[in-house]
C-alpha cells in the first residue's frame, strides 16, 4: 500500500487553470474524497495522479517515488471510471483477467486471482456474461474486481456511483466502504455528492474553482468550514449564513435578533472586523436552532414548515427576504405566519469575514 | 404500460407483447411495408438477373427481340470471354468439322466459324483487379486507421486544417487530374505498374477512410483505452486489444467502401495501364468483339467481375449491421 503526495501540482489548459498549485499528502490506507461542484478540478487532479493527464508543473510522489512523468502503466495504480469502461467485446471474466495478462501472469495464477476477487465481490455467477447484459450495479462490481485483482498500491475512483440508480448507489457505497476497510488500500475517490463524501471519506478535500477550499475530516468540514463556500456546499440545506453587526460581544441580526458571542471569539472578532465596521457573517447549522418561547434572543416569522419524515425543517424569515432553516422535532408543527422565538446553541455558532469570506476562529483553536 | 391499465378488447396484452404488433391495422401496415420492400428489391435486382441470364445465352438468344426469358443455357459467353480466337475459312471449317479431338469450347467456337488460338487476358486482368483493389483497400484502411486514431485522440498541431486538407482531396472530380497524373506516372515509371495503381487508389481512398474511421473512433469512449493504460498496457497494446475490436464495424464499412471504389474504378485504369497492370473494368468493354457485339461475353465478364465484391460485402455484413459498443458504457 502507499502514500500519495502532491507538491505544488498544477494543471493549465491553455491559459485557464484547471487546478491551481495544490499540496496534499494522502496517508497509507486513507480514504480521501475529492468533493466539489463539476468543473472544480477534482477529476483533473485524480487524472494527474493516475498519469492519464500530464501535470503542467509540480511533482507527484507515490510511496516516496517521484512518478510525475511515469506512464500510467508504470505507477501501480488502479482506476475505476464513472461509466465503468468495461470492454464490451470481452466477458466479465476476461475483463477482470485483462490487467493480469498485462503483467504476464501465468494462466493458473490468473484463474486463482480472478476466482478470489470474484468471490470477494460475489460476482461468480456472472463471470461468463458480457458487460452489456449486466445491471449497472453488477457492471460496477466487475469494474471494481478489475481494479482489485491486480492488488495495486492505490485506487483512484472517478464518481464510480454516478451512473447508478439511487437504490444501487446506497448498496454500492456500503460495498466500496467495506472493501476499503478490508483491503486497507489507499483510495482517492472523486464525487460531487456530499452525502457520499461524508459517508465514505476519512478526509474530504473540498475544491472549487481549481482551488482546494478545505481539507479535513467529515466532522471538521461540517462543523468548522474554512470559508463561506464550504459552509454553503456542505449540508443540505447548507449552513445558515446571516449578515450581522458586531458590537460589544453582541451580534445584531436583521429583524431585531441578537446573538451573544461566546467569549472565546470576542477578541478575534474585534481584531478581524476592524476593516468592516463590525459587519460580520454569522453561520449556524439548522440543528443548532433551539425553540425558546420564554427568553429566546432571536425572533422570526414562520415562512414554511416541511415535514421530512424523521424531522421537520422550519423556514424562518428573520426580516424581509432573509430566511434561515431550523431542524425541529417531527412532533411539533408551527403554523405559517406565526412568531417564533428561538436561541442558537452557542457552541455551534461560527463567524465569517464578509470580505475575505474566511472563517474567523475562536481563541485557542490555533488558527 | 398504458395498454395494461386499459385492456384492448379481444387481446390480452402483457409486457412481452408489443402493442404495435397485435392490432389488425399494425399488421396490415407491416404487410404493406413488406410488399413495398419486395417490389423495390425486385426492381433493383432485375438488371442483375438479366445480366446473369445473358451470360448463359447463346448469341441469337442474347440479341433476340422480344427478349427471351426462357432459353437453353450455354457457356458460349464464358468461352468467348476467356479465349482468343481467329476466323476460319470455309475449307478450314469443313476440315475442323471432321476432327473428333475437339473439346467442348472448341466445338462451341466452331459453331461460329472460329478456332481458339489461346487464352485471353481476362483471367490475368481479373487477378490484377484483385491484387490492386485488395492491396489498396488494405493500405487505405490501415493508414486511415492510424491517422484517424491520431486525429481522434491526440492534440495534433493544426488538426482542423489538416483534416480539412484531407477532405479537400475529395473535392475535385478525380478525372480532372487524370492528365497530370498520367504525365507524372510516365515520367517516374509508375505507368502500367501494380504499385502505381495501388498507390493511386490508396491515396484516393485515404481521405474518405480517415474521415469515416475518425467518426467511428470518436464514438469509442476514451475511458476504454485509459482503463487499459492504467491496467499496465502501452498505448499501442491498448490500441490493438481495445480500439481495434471496438472499431470493427467502422473498419468493415470502410473496407467495403474502399474496395468497391478501387474495384470499380474505370477512368484511371484505362489511362494508366496497358498490358501489365490492366484491371478488369477497362477490359470488359474490349470483349465487345469485332464483327458484332458479343453480349454474352460482356455479360459473362461483368458477372465474374461482380462476384468478389459480393462475397466480401456478404462476409462483412454481420459487422456492417451490428452495433458493437452498445450497453457497455452507460451515458448518464
Amino acid at each position: 500500500m502507499a502514500t500519495i503526495e502532491l507538491r505544488q501540482v498544477e494543471k493549465k489548459f491553455g491559459e485557464a487553470h484547471a487546478v491551481k498549485p495544490l499540496d496534499m499528502t494522502i496517508k497509507d490506507g486513507e480514504f480521501i474524497v475529492l468533493l466539489g461542484p463539476s468543473g472544480c478540478g477534482k477529476t483533473t487532479t485524480l487524472r494527474m495522479i493516475s498519469g492519464l493527464e500530464a501535470v503542467t508543473s509540480g511533482n507527484i510522489f507515490l510511496n516516496g517515488r517521484d512518478v510525475t512523468w511515469l506512464h500510467p502503466s508504470e505507477r501501480d495504480i488502479a482506476f475505476v471510471f464513472q461509466f465503468f469502461a468495461l470492454y464490451s467485446h470481452m466477458t466479465a471474466r476476461e475483463n477482470i483477467a485483462f490487467p493480469l495478462q498485462a503483467q504476464g501472469e501465468n494462466k493458473a495464477e490468473i484463474t486463482r486471482r480472478v476466482a478470489e476477487v470474484s468471490n470477494m465481490l460475489k460476482i461468480e455467477h456472472i463471470l461468463n456474461q458480457r458487460p452489456g447484459s449486466l445491471s449497472g450495479g453488477d457492471q460496477q462490481r466487475v469494474a471494481l474486481a478489475r481494479a482489485l485483482v491486480r492488488k495495486p498500491a492505490a485506487f483512484l475512483m472517478d464518481e464510480p456511483l454516478g451512473a447508478l440508480d439511487a437504490e444501487f448507489r446506497e448498496t454500492m457505497r456500503a460495498e466500496i466502504k467495506q472493501l476499503h476497510l478490508r483491503q486497507h488500500a489507499t483510495t482517492v475517490y472523486v464525487t460531487h455528492d456530499q452525502i457520499e463524501a461524508m459517508a465514505m471519506g476519512d478526509r474530504i478535500v473540498i475544491m472549487s474553482n481549481a482551488v482546494v477550499q478545505q481539507i479535513g475530516t467529515p466532522a471538521e468540514v461540517y462543523h468548522d468550514p474554512a470559508n463561506l463556500f464550504v459552509a454553503r456546499f456542505i449540508g443540505s440545506p447548507g449552513m445558515n449564513l446571516v449578515k450581522g453587526q458586531y458590537a460589544n460581544g453582541i451580534v445584531n441580526l436583521p429583524g431585531g435578533s441578537k446573538i451573544d458571542v461566546p467569549t472565546l471569539y470576542r477578541q478575534r472578532l474585534e481584531n478581524a472586523l476592524k476593516d468592516t465596521n463590525g459587519e460580520v457573517i454569522v453561520g449556524f447549522r439548522p440543528e443548532a436552532l433551539r425553540a425558546n418561547a420564554e427568553n429566546g434572543s432571536c425572533n422570526a416569522k414562520v415562512y414554511a414548515d416541511d415535514l421530512h419524515g424523521g424531522f421537520s425543517m422550519l423556514h424562518l424569515e428573520l426580516a424581509d427576504g432573509i430566511i434561515v432553516h431550523g431542524r425541529m422535532g417531527r412532533d411539533v408543527s408551527y403554523p405559517i405566519g406565526t412568531h417564533f422565538i428561538f436561541d442558537i446553541e452557542p457552541s455551534m455558532i461560527r463567524f465569517f469575514h464578509p470580505k475575505t469570506e474566511m472563517a474567523i476562529h475562536a481563541n485557542g483553536s490555533g488558527q | 404500460m398504458a395498454a395494461t391499465s386499459q385492456p384492448q378488447p379481444g387481446y390480452y396484452v402483457n409486457y412481452s407483447t408489443r402493442v404495435d404488433k397485435v392490432g389488425l391495422r399494425p399488421r396490415i401496415n407491416t404487410a404493406i411495408r413488406a410488399i413495398i420492400a419486395v417490389i423495390i428489391t425486385i426492381i433493383v435486382l432485375i438488371p442483375v438477373v438479366w445480366l446473369g441470364m445473358t451470360a448463359f445465352k447463346s448469341r441469337p438468344d442474347a440479341v433476340a427481340s422480344p427478349p427471351r426469358v426462357f432459353f437453353e443455357p450455354t457457356i458460349e459467353g464464358f468461352v468467348f470471354l476467356l479465349t482468343d480466337r481467329r476466323q476460319l475459312s470455309e475449307s478450314e471449317i469443313a476440315e475442323y468439322r471432321e476432327r473428333t479431338d475437339l473439346s467442348l469450347p472448341d466445338q462451341i467456337v466452331l459453331e461460329r466459324g472460329q478456332a481458339i488460338i489461346g487464352q485471353s487476358d481476362f483471367g490475368r486482368q481479373l487477378l490484377n483487379s484483385l491484387i490492386i483493389a485488395g492491396a489498396s483497400t488494405f493500405f487505405s484502411v490501415f493508414f486511415g486507421l492510424l491517422s484517424a486514431y491520431a486525429f481522434s485522440r491526440f492534440d495534433v498541431p493544426g488538426k482542423d486544417d489538416l483534416l480539412f486538407f484531407i477532405l479537400s482531396q475529395r473535392m475535385l472530380p478525380a478525372v480532372v487530374v487524370s492528365i497530370p497524373v498520367f504525365l507524372m506516372y510516365r515520367e517516374v515509371g509508375l505507368h502500367d505498374t501494380h504499385f502505381g495503381m495501388i498507390l493511386l487508389y490508396t491515396s484516393f481512398n485515404l481521405s474518405f477512410s480517415v474521415w469515416l474511421l475518425k467518426g467511428f473512433i470518436d464514438e469509442i469512449p476514451r475511458e476504454y483505452e485509459e482503463a487499459a493504460l492504467v491496467d499496465g498496457y502501452t498505448r499501442l497494446q491498448a490500441f490493438r486489444k481495445i480500439v481495434l475490436p471496438q472499431a470493427v464495424t467502422g473498419i468493415a464499412a470502410t473496407t467495403v467502401f474502399a474496395l468497391i471504389f478501387s474495384w470499380n474504378e474505370y477512368a484511371f485504369a484505362l489511362f494508366l495501364t496497358s498490358n501489365v497492370a490492366r484491371t478488369a473494368p477497362p477490359s470488359i468493354p474490349t470483349r465487345l468483339g469485332t464483327g458484332g457485339i458479343e453480349w454474352a461475353a460482356v455479360a459473362a465478364g461483368s458477372l465474374a467481375f461482380l462476384i468478389p465484391v459480393v462475397i466480401v460485402t456478404f462476409a462483412l455484413r454481420k459487422h456492417l449491421l451490428r452495433g458493437v459498443t452498445f450497453g457497455a458504457i452507460r451515458k448518464g
